[in-house]
């Protein structure tokens, strides 16, 4: 534990100030949903009390590709290419299986470019949390429509979208992801609740963030803006965590809550509105979400989680020790391997 | 020339008096998928068992089963395991090229063929030796499919006789070929046996090629280039591997795949001691692997043309923001798809420079199978050393033909991780900024997260020294301007040539990779056809060292002899060569599909020279 400090300073259970937890500042508009997320990647990580330097934070390329660089400043951080941080972040994780990953991509960027390497990772369970920033347009190149766009909504411009959205949630249960949430960069108390969950998740945590675009997609024809979002939002109920180390002592009425054990012994109590969900059932998972999207509305939570399924580490085989750090007395089979390699070619 | 043997003592009646021994090329037409490789593996491992320097080269289709293939066997007592274009004997087994296969002979050749195909009735100048080959399988098995197998059995033995293959050798191969499956030895063996049986007693030896024991190959080992740099990796130390499969080069990760699976395992826990990963595609192939490098693993991919192709933006990244990573590209025949089982040199120009903006790689380029070897080994070393992808340049001649060699030797260097950041060394340099120039050499010092050093944001896009995101036009020029310099300290670092300077050599040969093969049996005939003496200079490695533009001004002309159409590689010494040194400049260029070979090159350079 950390040393006594001045009362009053505020540190968590690591001994670490929330300023340990912060980046560089800003460089997107002011009142980007994305930075609102940034925040609660904040909040979470200290509260969770993550070490930073046990942190790496990836992303594509985009808005929301930028933020990486505006939280945990300890952490290792990569910036990679458009649509395409899934791979380099699989190399990483699977090299360093003791780090912990958070990355960061937007809708078009998981969405267009990169939906390859997104069904990939989902189908992996790669150990990391992946947030979607989503704002259903590409922000950085000013405003083009994005493949997760509703049917009808316009641009600014007046342009009208005429393909139908992917839902990057439903693509991500079916593809095999083992804890799946949507969640609206206006709501901070769901949003941070999911975040320490996933925290507390070894798999992929896929977070689709709804997150209105101040400036190219926050008017009255868009599906993505913050009133639109906020009269359309159906959250799924309460979603209330608790770490391992606090003392679980919970109040909650057995018959509309269901309490989940992650796997390090956190806790996840679902409030359940929705009469007969069960987030464990991948079925009614996917049946809430087309019914929500036939009435125009989004379903916020925890839609989907798989507690106990095989992560890629796992189904690897991968010693303990991290492969980045493996000695050589490890790496390189000695003579008699050589020699019977050669005699095989005799 | 043909190595005359009088000696040699035969059984039989022959009616030629003058024998051509070991030194003649066999040709094996068959369609794929039928089983002829293990027969075509066990000619040769018979001939190579006897002692004569031998090279196979399978030209083969893209495809699974029923088109043609051809598997080409040269015996050659000088030791030449270049192609050899003329075939002296001809195994006839596929009906659809059979006629073609026979008018391209030349005269004096021979051809086993299958006898209802009556290829005989064709010329009147080879000499014909008809075998029924399904007569001759029937006793041996009634199962049509095994049959069907078995079947090119028989000409081994059919060759066995006529060109005196020890039976005992064959036996010997054929074991070594199918390990333990008894049933499936005795069949061939069965198959092996008609063969032998039927020649001797139907068939009068009239062609003059022999082979006749030697002592050249004692204790060598035959393997395929990919085997060959897959055990290299595996010394090197390889912790991650990002792959997608691609002829030709598949087999040099599924070998990786077999060697890491029984000698990479904890002793203990079985537990694994790499990651090898089956990528979507080679965009994310080469992601995996730098997000590998970048913590700090040793990680390779492997791929070939249309696959490096994609890993171009990728291969930016890692040059930029300075990531080790080791690329093999297994070329073949482009452009696009082209021919896919066909061999080339056709992807040094686009792999020295890949990606957008200012980049370029080092190219390490293995001529051999014990290159694929050391040059594995090398190349993580200084992907390490330089913090950036660096480019292992096989072909598909190299990479899936049989090669002779002598058995590999252990390494003895300790591996070079390059410039890890370290307490001692933050001590030493004070402030630490990621793409800080601190020893001059243009190579930084980096951290991996977890090492408990200090951490920094990896991009793509501009930044300074300090990694921080930057558009400042000092930082931007003052960042490339390093990455120059350590390019400059590449030079250092990569294989040197390989040079052969004569005094009387005034006409110098440069070559790289395969195409060295075709040189060494070039230069002889240069020297005994034309007296002609040459120089000759081995590119092992871009960017050029000194020795290559020393070589140059040594010689009054050099003919750079490559397998493209474009001289890819004349085009990058032109880059940094003199205008007196590009004056002396020459191409020979090669793009045929097939491995270049010694004859073509000399009939061009005389051309050349007589102008």
């Amino acid at each position: 534990m950390a040393t006594p400090t001045a009362p009053g300073k505020k540190i968590n259970r690591i001994g670490l100030e929330p300023v340990a937890y912060r980046g560089s500042k800003t460089t997107l508009c002011a009142g980007c949903g994305h930075n609102a997320i940034t925040e609660r990647i904040i909040d979470s990580f200290y509260e969770m009390g993550v070490d930073p330097t046990q942190v790496v934070k990836l992303s594509g390329i985009g808005c929301s590709s930028k933020s990486p660089a505006y939280f945990l400043n300890q952490a290792h951080g990569f910036n990679s290419v458009h649509g395409r941080m899934p791979s380099v972040a699989t190399g990483a994780v699977v090299s360093n299986r003791k780090m912990i990953a958070i990355g960061v991509s937007g809708d078009g960027d998981t969405g267009a470019i990169g939906i390859g390497q997104f069904v990939h990772l989902m189908r992996r369970n790669l150990p990391m949390i992946y947030i979607i920033e989503d704002n259903g347009c590409y922000g950085l190149t000013k405003g083009q429509f994005s493949p997760t766009a509703d049917l009808g909504s316009t641009l600014k411009t007046g342009v009208v979208n005429d393909l139908p959205p992917i839902d990057t949630c439903i693509l991500a249960i079916e593809l095999g992801a083992s804890f799946v949430a949507r969640s609206f960069s206006g709501d901070p108390k769901q949003l941070k609740s999911i975040l320490k969950a996933a925290l507390s998740h070894r798999g992929t945590c896929m977070i689709d963030v709804l997150s209105p675009c101040v400036t190219f997609n926050d008017h009255d024809g868009s599906t993505k803006s913050y009133s639109y979002a906020k009269d359309h939002e159906e959250p799924l109920g309460d979603v209330s965590f608790v770490p391992y180390f606090d003392d679980i002592n919970v109040d909650y009425d057995a018959g509309t809550t269901t309490a989940v054990t992650l796997h390090n012994g956190s806790k996840l109590l679902l409030t359940k509105i929705a009469e007969n969900y069960n987030p464990m059932d991948k079925v009614s998972a996917l049946r809430l979400l087309r019914d929500t999207s036939a009435r125009g509305e989004f379903a916020t939570g925890i839609l989907y989680l798989e507690p106990d399924k095989q992560d890629f580490i796992e189904l690897l085989g991968l010693v303990d020790e991290p492969l980045a750090t493996l000695d050589v007395s490890k790496t390189r089979p000695g003579r008699a391997a050589l020699d019977e390699i050669m005699e095989s070619f005799r | 020339m043909s190595v005359t043997d009088a000696a040699v003592q035969e059984a039989g009646p022959h009616q030629h008096t003058e024998r051509i021994v070991n030194d003649f090329a066999i040709q094996v037409a068959t369609v794929n998928g039928s089983g002829s490789q293990t027969a075509n593996l066990v000619l040769l491992r018979s001939i190579f068992q006897m002692g004569v320097p031998v090279a196979g080269k399978n030209m083969f289709p893209s495809n699974i089963a029923g088109l043609p293939t051809w598997y080409t066997i040269r015996a050659s007592a000088n030791g030449y395991i270049g192609r050899k274009k003329e075939v002296d004997f001809l195994v006839a087994m596929n009906p659809e090229t059979a006629r073609e296969d026979v008018m391209s002979l030349a005269p004096g050749a021979a051809a086993v063929y299958d006898e209802p195909l009556k290829l005989n009735e064709l010329r009147t100048d080879l000499v014909f030796y008809p075998v029924p080959f399904d007569k001759l399988m029937q006793p041996i098995t009634h199962d049509a499919k095994l049959r069907r197998l078995v079947r090119n059995m028989v000409y081994d033995g059919v060759l066995s006789r006529l060109l005196s293959i020890e039976m005992a050798q064959m036996e010997k191969a054929l074991r070594k070929q199918l390990g333990k499956k008894q049933k499936a030895i005795d069949m061939n063996l069965a198959a092996l046996k008609a063969g032998y049986d039927y020649a001797d007693a139907n068939l009068t030896k009239q062609d003059p090629f022999v082979v006749a024991p030697m002592n050249k190959t004692q204790g060598m080992i035959l393997i395929e280039g990919n085997a060959a740099a897959a055990i290299g990796c595996m010394m090197a130390g390889v912790t991650f591997v990002g792959w997608y499969p691609i002829t030709p080069s598949s087999s040099l990760c599924e070998s990786l795949i077999d060697y890491l699976k029984k000698y990479r395992r904890d002793p203990e826990t079985g537990k694994t001691t790499y990651a090898v990963i089956q990528a979507e595609d080679e965009l994310a192939a080469l992601g995996m692997v730098l997000g590998a490098g970048w913590v700090g693993a040793r990680a390779m991919t492997s791929s070939a043309g249309p696959g490096i192709s994609l890993m171009a933006e990728f291969t930016g990244l890692g040059y930029y923001a300075e990531i080790p990573a080791v690329i093999f590209d297994v070329q073949r025949c482009g452009p696009s798809t082209g021919l896919p089982t066909r061999t080339g040199q056709q992807d040094i120009l686009s792999a020295a420079v890949l990606s957008h903006g200012d980049t370029k790689h080092p190219l390490l380029i293995p001529a051999s199978v014990t290159e694929c070897y050391t040059m594995s080994m090398d190349s993580f070393d200084i992907a390490e050393q330089l913090q950036t992808p660096v480019f292992v340049m096989t072909d598909l001649d190299l990479g899936m033909n049989t090669w002779m060699a002598r058995p590999f030797e252990y390494p003895t260097k300790p591996l070079n991780r390059g410039k890890r950041l370290d307490a001692e060394q933050l001590k030493r340099i004070g402030q630490w900024g990621r793409y800080k120039d601190v020893d001059g050499d243009g190579v930084p010092y980096r951290t991996v997260p977890g090492d408990g050093m200090p951490a920094y944001f990896t991009r793509g896009s501009g930044h300074n020294e300090m990694a921080q995101y930057s558009e400042r036009a000092e930082d931007y020029s003052k960042n490339l301007a390093r990455l120059a310099r350590k390019f400059e300290t590449a030079r250092t670092l990569v294989p040197r040539p390989e040079v052969d300077v004569v005094a009387s050599g005034k006409v110098g040969l440069i070559a790289y990779g395969t195409t060295h093969w075709a040189i060494v049996e070039s230069r002889d005939q240069l020297r005994n056809e034309h007296r002609l003496d040459t120089s000759y200079l081995r590119l092992r490695a871009y960017p050029f060292t000194p020795e290559v533009f020393e070589f140059i001004e040594r010689c009054d002309r050099v003919y750079v002899v490559e397998q493209n159409r474009d001289s890819q590689m004349l085009s990058l010494l032109r880059m940094e060569c003199t205008p007196q040194q590009i004056a002396k400049l020459r191409a020979i260029p090669h793009y045929a599909g097939l491995p270049i070979d010694g004859r073509t090159v000399t009939t061009e350079l005389m051309k050349q020279e007589r102008v």
